[in-house]
């Protein structure tokens, strides 16, 4: 669905959901991931519906994903070796008195 | 021709009033300002709260006690009649201590509070021990708890919603983006008079104008001694439950963020945030749920609570202008249930009406 | 310790142009961005682009570099991965760069953050494999990552120009559908100016269409009911053109309706915003050199109001040079009017475009359906249900159903909550206004919140 070009500069393995992953080094990461096909980046919270970048300048925050325990948006950051990426978790669960 | 009510103001206070005499078979119209307003509705912070209420005046903790009883059946009939949750816990909250002095000076007072009440007043101390069996998400930085069985939350988004749909539904005649500017007796009741010139009538009138009571309160000989005091609030983003129940200052609500509150600053009519306020109050919910840290501030804001000299409600009819009830409190979550249930059989004159003396302006006769 | 003369929020052409042009006159300047890179979106990237990309880019973006270029051997101070958080109206600012809070004292505030793009709520845009036109140029400017398969609908320049970026790097899009009508062509007629410029501009636009029509890229006019199809990813658009039903299968979707100002932080600043009719959006009240309400702050470049680079750079030498001189630093006594005079003509192709380019009703008022807070998940239906119920301003529709409450605080979703509001409580626009912004201007976490101090 999405191609890189030619890759300018270094190889690099990143994971998403545990998924090795080829990137380039200092690429963005929400650029490296939609080339690796991902296409599903978070889901809702409220629909639970798969969402993927929209803007990719930092405005909408569909592409969140979690890093370091931390929600970050995947257009914001860079892509480094071995960078683990995840999923948010699910918040189901809190609404179920 | 006029409504038998006209109630001034649309926020929480004023909905659940109507809604009570809507259910009398009053009729009501509902004046209502813009989207700008000062709305302490908008900042609060959905507790259904018992602790700490009345603790130098136990009519007050009587009140809210009452209140909190009826919030049951009270959020049930809303959620039948209008299909909308109103995600309503009441299992218990908390009252965090940060140290040891605040922890011990606030369980003498809620002994001395339950001596007064003829020892009718659960509460229990948690020490962090204790605690962790029930948060399991608390640090080990604080002295623990004081844990109240009546206490609880609600969704007050979706509360507010509900009242919204079913006042209009019950027929509540609903007029927005004025200010009443003037309220005078009439022949048959009461004259308001709106910023654009137009006229009113109705045979009765309820302040529930919040800030706006302060200017419009003496019109009908009330005192009205009501003061601005600025509350400072932030939401986090939505995660996976961190906390099971609401405390006064930490609460996850139902839809996954966190709410964190609140400051009590007198700064006039100033609404505005400021970071200093806000890194307390970060401080103070990273202490307790060192887990925070790592979580997004998606917002923060800041409302005006509308505080008498005594901190309680003010309920009184007008002594020069009867027919004219003020109502005011900076709690307008908690009693929601009273003053849907109860505020309307007092101004109806119902022998059945609860006992609000204590709420009256004569307390601030010196 | 962190005091500045000035500081410039936002590295783009604006930003950039108003640093140096302070820096120069002897000013202290701190240059915050987000991004990574100086440049700006227009220009992203810019500094590392490989020459391949830089000529399927074009010139309208590798003539950014000799801007950009000239900002490293400045004595702008430059920060970038920086997000701006907190801005106080005395000109005390809070940011952090890898979760570090730092605090910043400007006697002036130059604010440079650029436009958004405006929402396009049609049915499914929240589908993955749907997003901005913009968004499909920053994977290319940034990553040299190209959409296959895709379509480009809506209305706009950067339509045409992304259509030949994607054309010159081998994945030509699969079709344009444009929103714009034979109609609204003539419309804007009235307003061309009768410059050289603007057939320069005409010419350059006709050459675009020329390359896109070379490529056989099939073009579809007067386009309505716009629909992203799909249930996990976007299949298919369906829109109506002339009459006539249309599916087009696709991998992405890429939807443009024009670009607003982003007005999150001159909105927590509380400044006097105005509706402004011919783009459809708020613009920040400004003086003709930029300054707002709050004698701190300015407001340069498509922030303020939609200009375009080239009126972005002038604004920056502009109103660069009059907070410099007013601050004592030696600027040329005529160079604030004679950038005047010249911003008066770049400007004058505007009212054309934006007549041009107008976005249809239905972008702006969109169905019943259509999911206008993406965060919340809050449809057309539900504001104007909410509407029915007593509510008349963005700020209630919080209270009335979450919508702008969300992680993007109501950055996608405010305009069109403006516009269905004004339209069912029959309301202009100005009138209904817009959501109040608190800080946090993005969201950072509470160890951040927690590190600002009064002794910072």
């Amino acid at each position: 669905m999405f191609r890189r070009l030619k890759p300018q500069g270094q190889k690099i393995q990143i994971f998403f959901d545990d998924q090795e992953i080829e990137a380039i080094e200092g690429e963005n990461l929400a650029a490296a991931l939609l080339a690796a096909d991902v296409t599903h980046f978070r889901s809702n919270p409220v629909s639970k519906q798969p969402r993927a970048p929209y803007c990719m300048m930092g405005a909408c925050f569909e592409c969140l994903v979690e890093i370091d325990g931390q929600s970050k948006q995947a257009c914001m950051i860079e892509a480094t070796v071995g960078l683990k990426v995840g999923t948010l978790k699910d918040i189901s669960g809190v609404d179920d008195e | 021709m006029g409504s038998d009510y006209a109630i001034v103001g649309g926020g929480i206070v004023g909905l659940s009033v109507a809604y009570g005499l809507l259910n009398l078979g009053e009729t009501v119209t509902i004046f209502d300002e813009g989207d700008l307003a000062f709305r302490a509705s908008r900042g609060n912070f959905g507790l259904v709260w018992v602790q700490g209420k009345g603790m130098k005046q136990p009519a007050y903790a009587k009140w809210s006690r009452n209140s909190a009883a009826l919030w049951k059946g009270y959020a049930q009939e809303l959620e039948e009649a209008t299909g909308q949750t109103l995600s309503l816990q009441q299992d218990g909250g908390y009252g965090y201590h940060l140290t040891e002095e605040s922890l011990e000076q606030e369980i003498k007072d809620y002994t001395w509070l339950k001596e007064q009440l003829g020892g009718d007043y659960p509460f229990e101390v948690l020490r962090l021990n204790e605690l962790k069996k029930e948060e399991p998400n608390v640090g080990t930085n604080f002295a623990g708890a004081v844990y109240h069985p009546e206490d609880g939350h609600v969704n007050s988004l979706q509360l507010f919603r509900a009242l919204a749909k079913e006042v209009r539904r019950k027929g509540a005649k609903l007029v927005t983006s004025v200010t009443i500017q003037k309220v005078e007796t009439a022949a048959s009741g009461f004259r308001l008079t709106d910023d654009s010139g137009k006229v009113y009538e109705s045979e009765k009138l309820v302040l529930s104008a919040g800030l706006g009571s302060m200017k419009l309160g003496p019109l009908l000989g009330f005192k009205a001694p009501i003061r601005p005091q600025r509350g400072q609030v932030m939401i986090t983003e939505k995660i996976p439950k961190l906390m099971n129940r609401p405390s006064d200052t930490l609460r996850q609500v139902n839809e996954g963020g966190v709410q964190i509150g609140a400051s009590a600053e007198e700064v006039d009519l100033d609404d505005r945030e400021t970071p200093a306020t806000l890194a307390k109050l970060a401080r103070e919910a990273i202490q307790i749920f060192p887990d925070l840290a790592h979580v997004k501030t998606v917002r923060s804001w800041s409302a005006l609570r509308i505080m008498s000299p005594d901190g309680l409600p003010i309920y009184q009819e007008s002594l020069t202008c009867p027919g004219a009830f003020l109502v005011t409190c900076h709690s307008g979550i908690t009693l929601s249930a009273a003053h849907a249930r109860l505020l309307p059989l007092w101004m109806e004159g119902s022998h059945t009406a609860p006992e609000l003396d204590p709420f009256g302006e004569d307390r601030f006769n010196v | 310790m962190n005091n500045y003369d000035i500081i410039v929020v936002g590295a783009g052409p604006a930003g950039v142009s108003a640093a140096l042009e302070m820096s120069q006159a002897g000013a202290k300047v701190l240059l915050l961005d987000e991004q990574s890179s100086p440049g700006g979106q227009i220009y992203r990237s810019i500094t590392k682009t490989s020459p391949e990309l830089l000529s399927a880019l074009g010139p309208s973006y590798s003539e950014g570099a000799s801007l950009v270029n000239k900002l490293a051997p400045s004595k702008v101070h430059y920060q970038p991965c920086a997000t701006v958080w907190q801005f106080g109206d005395d000109g005390i600012l809070l940011y952090s760069v890898d979760g570090q809070v730092t605090q910043a004292t400007g006697k002036h505030v130059i604010l440079a953050t650029g436009a958004l793009e405006r929402p396009v709520p049609i049915p499914g845009w929240t589908l993955p494999g749907v997003m901005t036109a913009g968004a499909a140029q920053i994977l290319l400017k940034s990553s040299g990552v190209v959409p296959e398969q895709a379509v480009l609908a809506g209305s706009g320049p950067l339509l045409y120009l992304l259509a030949t970026q994607l054309i010159r790097a081998g994945s030509p899009p699969k079709a344009l559908v444009e929103t714009q009508t034979t109609s609204d062509f003539i419309a804007a007629l009235r307003f061309l100016p009768r410059t050289f410029a603007a057939w320069k501009m005409m010419a350059k636009g006709l050459d675009l269409m020329r390359e896109i029509k070379k490529a056989g890229v099939p073009r579809y006019k007067s386009a309505r009911d716009l629909t992203a199809i799909g249930t996990t990813q976007v299949k298919a658009l369906t829109f109506e053109a002339k009459g006539i039903k249309h599916k087009l299968d696709c991998d992405s979707l890429l939807l443009h309706q024009g670009v607003v100002p982003n007005t999150q932080i001159s909105r927590s600043l509380r400044l006097e915003h105005r509706w402004n009719k011919r783009q459809a959006c708020f613009h920040p009240f400004t003086n003709g050199v930029g300054l707002t309400t709050n004698d701190t702050y300015s407001i340069i470049g498509d922030g303020r109001a939609i200009g375009g680079a080239h009126v972005a750079v002038l604004e920056g030498q502009n109103t660069g040079a009059f907070v410099a001189a007013s601050f004592g630093f030696q600027v040329d006594p005529d160079r604030v009017f004679k950038l005047l005079k010249i911003l008066e003509k770049e400007r004058a192709i505007r009212p054309f475009l934006d007549r041009l380019y107008q976005p249809p009703k239905e972008i702006l008022t969109p169905k019943d359906e259509t999911v206008v807070c993406r965060c919340e998940e809050v449809s057309a239906v539900d504001i104007r249900d909410y509407a029915k119920i007593g509510c008349l301003g963005p700020n209630q529709t919080k209270a009335f159903g979450r919508s702008g409450m969300g992680p993007c605080q109501g950055r996608c979703c405010g305009l069109t909550v403006t516009e269905i509001l004004a339209s069912e409580n029959k309301l202009s626009q100005q009138e209904v206004g817009s959501y109040r912004i608190r800080s946090p201007i993005k969201p950072v976490t509470l160890g951040e919140i927690a590190q600002a101090d009064d002794d910072n």
